[in-house]
């Protein structure tokens, strides 16, 4: 659905000319006066996938998600919306794109303070030259779908922050997007409410299973809604995996200390703690799949008197027992 | 060059002792030369440069219907600004369209303020907007101060129709910002009266003049504040409207302007309060109104019929402003339909009663109290003048005597090459090379001008008032900057003395003093009070509060912390804060000129009403432009060099 492929962003003078660079952040900086917020970074996102993408503040996170759109344009590299490349899309094409296809969530919710809620939900298709009533109706759908319904006429001002950004996610839905671009949308809230909008995003991507490209530095919310996670350091990517890949497998010690503090069980499958059956074990015991979340498992394995089998499709994977179990909690 | 570097050698004190020895050395020669070289000029004498003017003046009125620029440019232009002034004269001031009264009466003016205050604000700002449109009914000034009205709103509409678009275009391009700000910062410090001689040369004098003059005046602060408004637009509101897939039209039209339009609204206020003073200060170029009033009883030493029309202009002031400011901090709230509908059809009915009957469109006698007001001035004007037993005589007798007249005397009685040796002298060794140099080109400029000893006297006046200003502005600016409650009690007041036109400072001045020079001197402090107090204030508030503890620490006085702390820390803002009282008091000067100050102001008001001084009128006008230039540019070059020997 949407492919990136080798992605630069290089802000500074001559900025073309640092595309390939080796050298370190400090010391492009210190040679060039250059930033290269993003080098090289390629992917690809699947229809109706959540792809997260995280980093630490100024790794280059916002600057990625915003050459999707050509909010800021690459320096080098291709961005693919279903085979069509943006980079080369008139100003009118992309306006196009904008319009119907993609939409944005933004970290400072980026309202019109003088519109209403209901007018702001609506501003993507008054854009778009929707009538009216049409747009209002549409709006007031969309305003239901998030939660809104009664402020329709508030001002922004008068809403708290988490009520902001439901208009925020509002506005974007509202244009039907394909493709929905979230800008670290919670990072503003405090964590309850951000819980409470995770938790929204979960429910609408059922809902409405959209492609989400989700921007973050915080590492709970990755692991929560991503189906795939993209780690950034320095503009550049570090490692693309599903979560529990993230955390079972991190590519460097960087990942790994990053990953350090999260609870394994709760993102580990069977897969990654399971040994090979061995002669030894006795293979009557009950079985799971691989993919169960080893929290989920943890019940029957340890009121299991013989080792749990790990099977798929009938095959015998490998086979789990307390003393794995323990060990990843401990 | 070698001079140059020289100079830089010279160590700082001994600079300082330079300075003093050339003065003290000017000042030993003085007894020797006075009265040598001082190059008078009678009232009616006309200098070399003067008939020179002259002529240009002749021959530009006579090419007015030959020269293409004026037949198919100034003329056009002069056309359509007198045609639109008219034509709102029309509205709500002068008979028109072949009837005896105007189109609008009172109370169709009175009803249609009222609406539009309560619709752009408040309530509470439209009871304001009432009773102050019928208190001009009710001091007989109806008439003078709608045509007043009339000029503002034409002027502040050319003034919005050019300078929105101008302020948008710089909101969004760099390169135009940069092109126009300095253009701005010329329009803003240049004296006002200085342009108002050359534009009646060009446009007549006449409502196109008065427009022009006003707008020049006027324009710089919505443009300022519209370009503002849109640079200091969050980028995540533009950003989320390109996401949308705004066009760049849309962009504007939909995200820019909305949140740009407080900011806007603040200088539509500004532009508004600047344009009512220029428009009353054009009554010296025949601008018709309350300014005329003012000037009129002024030139007659009329005090109470000046303070009526005074408290008039205060009043439209006071009413302007607080409508503005009100519509500016509204927030954006919806008002039911029918309540919106029922005041805008009472103000329909109200406009049209006037425009039916008499009694609606033409004040009532009965209820004109201008002559008991004007009364009552003059008897309080006369009991206090009585009753302070002279005080206000001693003062500005001994002020005249003691302070004004001897630095005048110095200045006038002097050989004009004893006053430019010296003065490039001490310029040279306090400030440098290109001080002095500028120092020179200024002298030349006013011995070319043929208003030697008239500048001199205007010199006089203004360093004296620049000097009181500052010690008024520092000594109340220091108290600003140090304690919060003295800010807040004596902040609205400059504030509310800034919204008001210069004009309106004249009145209570000469009420009390009479006209002389001394008048005109304090007219001027007045006015520029409040700008410097402001800036040194500002200065002694940036003084890093870290620095004034340590000091405290150290056990020094209040006295010893301002002294050796704060003020050497605020140097340049208080050096800045006195060049721009200084502009202020040369602005004034013209003012000053009508009610007893004479030189340089009076030649200028002398040149707009009589034919034969226009030529001289312009010399002085362009004299207060080039000690202007001077006196500034060595405040900033002061300044600058302040802020060097601090870092
Ligand atoms: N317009 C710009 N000009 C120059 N440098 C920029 C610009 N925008 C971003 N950068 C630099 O690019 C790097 C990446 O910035 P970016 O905003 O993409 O980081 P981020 O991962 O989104 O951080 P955060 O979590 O703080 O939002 C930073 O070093 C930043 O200073
Ligand atoms: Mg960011």
């Amino acid at each position: 659905m949407l492919d990136v492929d080798g992605l630069w962003k290089v802000f500074g003078p001559r900025a073309a000319a640092q595309v390939g660079t080796e050298l370190s952040s400090a010391e492009l900086k210190r040679r060039t006066g250059c930033v290269a917020a993003v080098r090289d970074v390629s992917f690809t996102v699947a229809p109706g996938e959540v792809f997260v993408v995280m980093g630490l503040s100024g790794s280059g996170k916002s600057t990625l998600v915003r050459c999707l759109t050509r909010l800021i344009e690459p320096t080098a590299g291709t961005v693919r919306l279903d085979g069509e490349d943006l980079g080369t899309a008139s100003p009118a094409r992309l306006r196009e794109l904008r319009r119907h296809r993609m939409a944005m969530v933004f970290q400072q919710f980026g309202l019109l303070p003088h519109r209403s809620v209901l007018d702001n939900v609506a501003f993507g298709l008054e854009i778009r030259g929707t009538a009216r009533a049409e747009r209002h109706d549409h709006a007031r759908q969309v305003i239901e779908l998030v939660g809104l319904s009664g402020f329709e006429e508030s001002l922004p001002e008068q809403l708290s922050g988490g009520m902001q950004q439901r208009v925020g996610l509002a506005r974007a839905l509202a244009v039907d997007p394909e493709v929905m671009l979230f800008d670290e949308p919670f990072s503003a809230l405090d964590p309850l409410i951000r819980r409470e909008m995770q938790n929204e995003v979960i429910r609408l991507h059922r809902v409405v299973g959209k492609t989400m490209v989700f921007i973050t530095h915080d590492l709970n919310e990755a692991l929560r809604l991503g189906d795939r996670i993209l780690l950034m350091r320095d503009g550049a990517a570090v490692q693309l995996g599903t979560p529990d890949e993230v955390v079972g497998a991190p590519a460097d010690d960087h990942v790994r200390d990053f990953v350090a503090d999260v609870p394994r069980e709760q993102v580990l499958t069977l897969r990654w703690i399971m040994r090979p059956a061995g002669p030894s074990d006795a293979l009557d015991g009950p079985s799971l799949p691989p993919e169960t979340v080893i929290r989920d498992a943890v019940h029957t394995v340890l009121s299991a008197d013989r080792p749990v089998r790990v099977e798929s499709d009938g095959s015998l994977l490998g086979v789990v027992t307390a003393a794995e179990v323990l060990e990843t909690i401990a | 060059m070698t001079a140059a570097v020289a100079l830089r050698r010279l160590a700082r004190p001994r600079r300082a002792w330079f300075v003093a020895a050339v003065l003290g050395a000017g000042l030993l020669a003085w007894p020797l030369l006075r009265g040598r070289d001082t190059l008078p000029l009678g009232g009616a004498e006309l200098a070399g440069a003067h008939r020179f003017l002259n002529g240009a003046f002749e021959a530009v009125d006579a090419s007015r219907n030959s020269n293409p620029v004026f037949l198919y440019g100034f003329n056009y232009l002069r056309l359509l600004l007198d045609t639109s002034t008219t034509f709102v004269q029309g509205l709500i001031s002068q008979p028109a369209y072949g009837r005896p009264a105007p189109v609008l009466g009172w109370l169709g003016v009175t009803a249609l303020a009222t609406a539009v205050a309560w619709l752009a604000g408040n309530l509470r700002v439209a009871l304001l907007a009432c009773l102050g449109f019928v208190s001009f009914g009710l001091l007989g000034l109806w008439t003078e101060a709608m045509d007043t009205l009339a000029l503002t709103l034409t002027a502040v509409f050319y003034s919005l129709l050019a300078g929105i678009p101008i302020g948008v275009a710089a909101g969004l391009r760099e390169r135009v910002h940069r092109a126009i700000t300095p253009v701005l910062d010329f329009m803003q410090t240049m004296p006002t009266f200085v342009y108002l001689a050359p534009l009646t040369l060009v446009f007549l004098i006449g409502p196109a003049s008065a427009t022009i003059a006003t707008m020049i005046y006027a324009v710089p602060p919505v443009i300022r504040l519209t370009a503002h408004g849109i640079r200091e637009i969050r980028p995540a509101a533009l950003e989320s409207g390109i996401s949308l897939g705004a066009t760049p039209a849309q962009l504007l039209t939909k995200v820019r302007l909305p949140l740009a339009l407080p900011m806007i609204v603040v200088g539509i206020n500004q532009t508004l309060m600047a344009a009512l003073a220029m428009v009353t200060v054009a009554a010296l170029i025949d601008a018709p109104g309350l300014g005329e009033s003012v000037l009129q009883a002024l030139e007659s030493l009329d005090v109470g019929t000046a303070a009526a029309a005074g408290l008039a202009i205060v009043i439209m002031a006071v009413v302007l402003d607080r409508t503005t400011t009100a519509a500016s901090v509204r927030r954006p709230r919806r008002r039911p339909w029918w309540l919106v509908t029922a005041v805008l059809a009472a103000a329909g009915i109200g406009a049209y009663l006037s425009f039916i009957y008499v009694w609606a469109s033409t004040f009532p006698q009965a209820a004109n109290f201008g002559p008991y007001v004007r009364r009552a001035v003059d008897a309080a004007d006369a009991w206090l003048l009585d009753s302070a037993g002279g005080v206000t005589d001693l003062v500005r007798d001994r002020m005249t005597a003691w302070l004004l007249n001897p630095f005048q005397t110095l200045l006038t009685d002097a050989p004009w090459w004893w006053i430019a040796t010296v003065a490039v002298a001490v310029a040279l060794f306090g400030l440098g090379v290109r001080a002095a140099v500028l120092v020179g080109a200024g002298v030349a400029g006013l011995l070319v001008l043929g208003l030697w000893q008239d500048s001199m006297v205007t010199l006089a006046a203004t360093v004296v008032a620049t000097a009181l200003t500052a010690l008024v502005g520092v000594v109340a600016g220091v108290w600003m900057g140090r304690s919060s409650r003295a800010d807040g009690t004596i902040r609205p007041v400059l504030d509310a003395a800034q919204t008001l036109p210069p004009f309106v400072y004249l009145v209570p001045v000469v009420g009390l003093f009479g006209a002389t020079r001394f008048t005109g001197i304090l007219a001027a402090v007045i006015f520029a009070i409040p700008v410097t107090t402001k800036l040194v204030a500002e200065g002694i508030r940036g003084v890093r509060a870290s620095a004034v503890e340590a000091s405290g620490a150290a056990g020094a006085t209040a006295w010893q912390t301002i002294i050796k702390v704060q003020l050497p820390l605020a140097r340049a803002s208080v050096t800045l804060a006195v060049g721009q009282g200084l502009i202020y008091v040369l602005s004034m000067v013209v003012v000053g000129g009508l009610v007893g100050a004479g030189a340089l102001g009076y030649q200028v008001v002398a040149g707009f009403s009589q034919h034969e001084l226009r030529g001289k009128g312009l010399a002085a006008g362009l004299a207060i432009v080039v000690l202007g230039i001077v006196l500034d540019r060595i405040m900033r070059a002061a300044a600058s060099r302040a802020g060097a020997q601090r870092a």
